[in-house]
């Protein structure tokens, strides 16, 4: 109930005046990337403007978060405990989709500049964007504690260059053991503690090639697949004690 | 060389997959076992997803286990009748293991399961050896030039049916052969393995077969039962990388001859003790991992 008056006051009594004043333009250097047999995570730049009226204003400093999240699953955290002198799986709790890759880049240190208010209402850093519901829950604090050891939640601070508080860039990696699907990027404008413009598009991450061509034949066609493989096997396995024995000859 | 696999969904270096393929092949050419217990831990290790990991190393064992087959087949060192009569059991067997596979995973405590399984019969098969094979070396160290050994009368030549096996110099009846196999089929598909490392001890020590002739006929008893069971993941599962599965396997099959061509030139027994201490290493490495605190006591996914 909270959460809808204040939706209600950025809405009616913000947005409207400072998005007039200052707005967000941006592009990335790619909006597909192509998982291929060679792929080993990619890099993608975020670059951009900030599109004026009026002169800059004096009052506050301007800065600029940038988040990319990868496609959501549900997921199951199980733990461990001891039971009969040994280590074993004794709970499992199914949560809710989190996004398998989570990144927030911005020019500056981040409780500098959001204020959790702002952090709540845009779900910016992962502590708010991961299950904000479930604050507090031991699996919950597992699930982002796993994801940030993995280098897949990641917060990189400092890391988008403001140039005359006009233009901006950064870039992001993304991981080499990268999920297929869609990855949003959002662009957020803060002055003064509150999100004056926002942006927001989408990356596109696909198989291609033989990678794609694989995948989809182990799904659509899986027994086809399965004596393809047990025939490579054969193959293979014939294929090198003839070549040793050609060698010793 | 980086490399991304389809199906495990991650990249990988591809030399080290060679490298664990070449490995787990020398191994497996040396001893007779597929080298399933020895390659799932090591993807594991290198970051590839279990379930991709189990599934595709049946893969990997059809290939090496071929390549050492007709490696022994040239040197007539299988005793086909033999394995033909393990592989009827053991097809029964993969068969039974594979429900109680399913109904352990219902219950949610299938890699509990599986490690318990394996930390069991590692340790004893592996401690059984190295006492036996010691033994054994002590005894020809003590009598150099003794009178050859006289065939012991074992248990298994009481029971009908019987069968001549020539290649291995057996008359025995075929029910402890099917026996055997129905128990290491489902074991190999409850630990999602060949089982070569419970079949090569039980063809020794249960059927009294010459070591000459268990690897050969343990391999090609292998093929089968592997081939099995990937065809089986490949359909239910969709766990198979045919792309992580090709590198492990060239690695494989070349380790495979190596080995073969290295089992050649070292003594039974020693083979033995090797291939005992293994095993004994792989399930102490298990058995603390159950033990010690984890350091980390959640854990994502299936």
């Amino acid at each position: 109930m909270r959460m809808r008056h204040l939706i209600a006051l950025v809405a009616f009594t913000f947005l409207p005046l400072m998005a007039q004043a200052e707005q967000v333009v941006a592009a990335l250097s790619q909006t597909r990337v192509a998982v291929n047999a060679n792929f080993d995570g990619s890099e993608i730049l975020v670059y951009g403007a900030i599109k004026r009226e009026d002169a800059i204003p004096e009052n506050d400093p301007l800065d600029v978060i940038i988040t990319v999240a990868g496609p959501e699953h549900v997921e199951t955290i199980r733990r461990k405990d001891r039971r009969f002198g040994i280590w074993i799986n004794v709970e499992a709790q199914v949560v809710g989709h989190t996004p398998t890759f989570y990144t927030v880049a911005s020019t500056r240190a981040l409780h500098d500049i959001l204020p959790p208010l702002t952090d709540s209402l845009w779900k910016i850093t992962a502590d708010k964007r991961i299950l904000p519901g479930m604050r507090g829950l031991p699996a919950r604090e597992a699930l982002i504690r796993l994801r940030k050891d993995a280098d897949l939640y990641r917060t990189r601070e400092g890391e988008v260059d403001l140039i005359q508080d006009t233009l901006f860039n950064t870039s992001i990696a993304l991981p080499s053991n990268i999920d297929e699907g869609v990855y949003t990027t959002r662009i957020f404008l803060v002055r003064g503690g509150q999100v004056i413009d926002s942006y927001g598009t989408s990356i596109n991450v696909q198989k291609v090639g033989i990678e794609r061509w694989l995948y989809n034949l182990a799904y659509d066609n899986a027994l086809i697949y399965g004596i393809m493989a047990l025939a490579i096997a054969g193959l293979f396995g014939w294929g090198a004690s003839e070549a040793f024995r050609l060698l010793r000859r | 060389m980086q490399i991304f696999l389809p199906i495990a969904e991650v990249s990988v270096n591809a030399f080290m997959l060679l490298g664990i393929g070449g490995v787990v092949g020398v191994l497996s050419g040396m001893f007779g076992v597929g080298g399933g217990f020895l390659i799932t831990p090591l993807l594991f290790f290198v970051g590839i997803p279990p379930a991709v990991a189990v599934a595709t190393s049946a893969n990997q064992i059809v290939a090496s286990s071929v390549s050492g087959v007709l490696a022994h087949l040239k040197r007539k060192t299988v005793d086909l009748k033999m394995g033909m009569v393990l592989l009827a059991g053991g097809l029964v067997g993969s068969a039974i293991g594979i429900q109680i596979f399913n109904l352990l995973k219902a219950m949610g405590q299938v890699d509990l399961l599986v490690t318990l399984c394996y930390v069991v019969f590692l340790g004893i098969i592996g401690f059984l050896m190295l006492i036996e094979s010691l033994r054994a070396m002590k005894r020809a160290k003590g009598r150099p030039g003794g009178r050859p050994e006289r065939k012991k009368h074992l248990w298994v030549h009481t029971l009908p049916f019987k069968m001549k096996f020539r290649a291995s110099g057996l008359y025995i009846s075929a029910i402890p052969p099917i026996g055997v196999g129905i128990m290491v089929g489902m074991l190999g598909a409850v630990m999602g393995v060949g089982g070569g490392f419970i079949m090569v001890p039980a063809m020794i020590y249960i059927l009294g077969m010459p070591t000459k002739v268990v690897i050969g006929t343990s391999l090609f008893q292998i093929i089968f039962t592997a081939g099995f069971t990937t065809l089986l993941h490949a359909y239910t599962n969709h766990t198979v990388d045919v792309l992580l599965a090709f590198l492990l396997l060239f690695g494989g099959v070349i380790g495979a001859q190596i080995g073969a061509q290295i089992g050649l030139k070292l003594k039974a027994e020693q083979l033995r003790i090797l291939l005992a201490l293994l095993v004994l290493v792989v399930c102490l490495k298990l058995g603390i991992d159950l033990l010690i605190t984890p350091k980390e006591l959640y854990s994502l996914g299936v």
